[in-house]
């Protein structure tokens, strides 16, 4: 299904500057499935810090850029639920009052999908041909799950990787205790969530921790990384890419 | 609640919640056990989803005419023989139970489990004015005995394991007890009988109250609130005003959803509906019934912000499912409602500034908004308090330069390229081993506890020419 498709990337802000590796992942995934890849110059963040925090005004000024640069997409994917709920459910409420802007935010909102969806939902693909091999489990992210309904595509895909055994992370719907900035607001609170959870995965015998927003897997890996743990937090494109690309 | 807790800031009061074994320990069990008591007793319940939107579009109709169904409401329990007291605050609402007290001669008062007596201070008022409260609802005599409040809305002693409560026990009536829920509750249940039998007043809240019948509902699983409304020769009422329900058949929707999400229950053990005083032929029944309606913050929020948090039927299980919540308890909050509807309602009764830190105290998972029998939209209302506490300067000075000069950054590629060369250059002397571990500053709040990758040698915008190249 995929050939034919364009497809540009919002690579997001934490995906760009901490996880370029997810951005080669998902370029190689989308490109083995025939999407023809872009990458609009000029990207940011897509303001959900400033959002969440209250600062409506100024994520409304990121939302009128961000619909601006997109605005000759044809499909718009991210790597990051939250990013893609951003998008989807808060930039036609932010640039309301333009009504040409909210129509461009409209229009934006239907053609963005979060990486997983765009390849099950708009591709049709749950199959990804892919090398990973080994015994993983999944976190639900809160805005993919509880935002965006999602939580088949993900655990889809994983399965269909011949080498893949999918273990089920206990209350995997439960947050990790990211939540932007409340990670740094309150980190001893963030820090006895995220070891909740990590506790749960540990428990798995699963040697990757896999999720779908960038946020979860540096509070995560963050975590996963201070225990000297051996399992690896990664992002679902770098399993869908496979371990030889 | 007790402002000497409030002098202690928020973040420290959750960081000493932290390291209570004994409050972890409780919380764990008890919110494990209630979400999964939930989450069954709707897997049973098809018709549950259909029936959580008729409840909040009554919740919604309601409040549009909410004049006219308290004062339905006013005129049936008057037509009953009782008296309605209207509240602008809690001040005002204490004020009439003291004068009722008075004028009759009042000594001791058992309670029914309620909210808005523990929002208004009523227990404390009491005391003062001569007149010995019980809390009869058996979670609420064990923290009343132990000088302390409710840390869950429907388990008021959520924070305590049951060998706590046999310790209290055994101190607080003389003898000694087993950490036996069964032997702890007939050791209760021995003491609250005779005080049903002293007491001169009850007093209860309202879970809800049907205008068109001018029925009060009390929905308990000890029976207690029978009790309570049918010993005493006085029954007084104090309810939200948002508790209006229009008919006994919007009740029934209500009844049918609210005890699944508090407790797993398909119903609650008692559900107690009361109509004024004792009629003339009725054996049972106080001689005497006051409503009292209660505002306090309410009545201005139907066109504002908070709107939806008068949908609250006060079931708790956004407590329960609250990650935040579950960690650090319902004291820690540090007023009357804990937890994410907590929030809203504190920030409802008692403005915007109490709750500048609390309206931070969420993930914005939305679990809570989830689990809402009436779907209420938790993280929405609590994005739109940080916008308050942000734009009416009620946040740090520091707090709002930060993010304005990151709304800059986000808003202007090259002062972002610019910001991940100067992190690069930062971070230089902090890397060990492909990981910041120690950052300064603020950056310590997050590698105290957890590692943070360095900003990539190469973002991925610097990469994409080279992955594109290829292709082209």
């Amino acid at each position: 299904m995929g050939p034919g498709v364009k497809a540009s990337i919002m690579i997001t802000c934490l995906g760009d500057l901490f996880f370029p590796e997810v951005g080669e992942a998902m370029v190689t995934v989308l490109r083995r499935l025939g999407v023809t890849v872009d990458f609009p110059a000029g990207q940011t963040c897509c303001g959900l810090p400033l959002f969440n925090s209250g600062y409506h005004d100024e994520a409304a000024r990121v939302a009128e850029r961000t619909v601006r640069l997109f605005g000759e997409a044809e499909h718009v994917v991210v790597p990051s639920g939250s990013c893609a709920w951003m998008v989807k459910t808060e930039y036609p409420g932010l640039l309301k009052h333009d009504r040409i802007l909210k129509a461009a935010a409209d229009s934006l909102a239907a053609r963005t999908r979060e990486l997983s969806q765009f390849i099950v939902e708009v591709l049709g693909v749950t199959r990804v041909e892919s090398d990973f091999a080994g015994k993983v489990t999944y976190h639900d992210s809160c805005h993919l799950l509880r935002g965006l309904g999602e939580s088949r595509s993900p655990r889809t895909l994983l399965r269909n990787i011949p080498g893949v055994d999918l273990v089920e992370l206990p209350g995997s719907d439960e947050c990790c205790g990211f939540g932007g900035s409340f990670s740094v607001r309150l980190p001893e609170v963030s820090t006895a969530i995220l070891d909740k959870k990590l506790g749960n995965v540990e428990a798995t015998g699963a040697g990757c921790l896999v999720a779908c927003d960038a946020g979860c897997l540096m509070q995560m890996g963050g975590g996963l990384s201070r225990r000297a743990s051996r399992v690896r937090p990664l992002h679902l494109a770098q399993l869908l890419a496979g371990g030889r690309r | 609640m007790s402002e000497d807790l409030l002098r202690v800031p928020f973040p420290q009061r959750a960081g000493a919640a932290l390291k209570d074994a004994f409050l972890q320990e409780a919380l764990t069990i008890a919110t494990t056990k209630f979400i999964d008591l939930r989450r069954e007793a709707f897997e049973g319940f098809p018709q549950g989803d259909a029936l959580r939107d008729r409840a909040r579009g009554i919740k919604e109709a309601t409040l549009q005419r909410l004049d006219h169904y308290l004062g339905l409401l006013a005129d049936n329990v008057e037509r009953l023989g009782g008296h309605v007291h209207w509240a602008a605050t809690g001040e005002e609402a204490r004020e009439i139970v003291l004068r009722l007290c008075r004028d009759r001669g009042v000594r001791m008062a058992v309670k029914s489990k309620s909210m808005a007596t523990e929002e208004i201070d009523l227990n404390e008022a009491l005391e003062h004015a001569g007149v010995t409260p019980i809390e009869t609802d058996l979670g609420e005599y064990i923290i009343q005995l132990a000088h302390e409040k409710p840390s869950h809305i429907i388990a008021p002693a959520i924070h305590k394991t049951k060998g706590q409560v046999a310790e209290l026990f055994s101190r607080e009536l003389s003898g000694r007890f087993a950490a036996d829920p069964e032997v702890l509750t007939a050791v209760a249940r021995k003491e609250l009988r005779q005080k049903f039998l002293q007491a001169d007043l009850g007093i209860t809240g309202a879970n809800f109250a049907v205008a068109e019948t001018g029925t009060l509902v009390l929905v308990t699983n000890e029976g207690n609130g029978r009790m309570v409304t049918s010993l005493p020769r006085l029954h007084v009422a104090v309810m939200g005003m948002e508790k209006v329900i229009p008919t006994m058949t919007d009740l029934v929707v209500f009844l049918s959803i609210l005890a699944k999400s508090a407790t797993g229950q398909k119903l609650s053990s008692y559900t107690t509906l009361v109509r004024g005083p004792r009629q003339p032929g009725e054996l049972e029944g106080p001689e005497h019934f006051h409503l009292i309606l209660l505002d306090s913050g309410r009545v201005r929020q139907i066109g504002g912000p908070l709107r939806e948090a008068l949908y609250c039927l006060r079931c708790g299980a956004c407590l329960n499912v609250c990650p935040v919540y579950r960690q650090i308890g319902g004291h820690a909050y540090g007023h009357t409602y804990p937890g994410p509807i907590g929030i809203l309602l504190t920030a409802m009764l008692k403005g915007t500034d109490s709750v500048k830190d609390l309206a931070h105290a969420s993930s914005l998972c939305g679990a809570c908004k989830d689990v809402c029998p009436v779907r209420i939209d938790i993280p929405r209302m609590l994005v739109e308090l940080r916008e308050q506490v942000a734009h009416e300067h009620v946040a740090p000075v520091a707090e709002r330069m930060l993010f304005r000069a990151a709304g800059r950054l986000m808003a202007s590629p090259a002062l972002f390229r610019l910001g991940a060369r100067a992190g690069r250059l930062f971070q230089r002397p902090f890397t060990r081993g492909g990981k910041l571990r120690s950052l300064p500053l603020f950056f310590g709040r997050w590698t105290a506890t957890r590692d943070l990758p360095p900003v990539a040698p190469r973002t991925f915008s610097e990469r994409w020419d080279e992955l594109d190249g290829p292709k082209r």
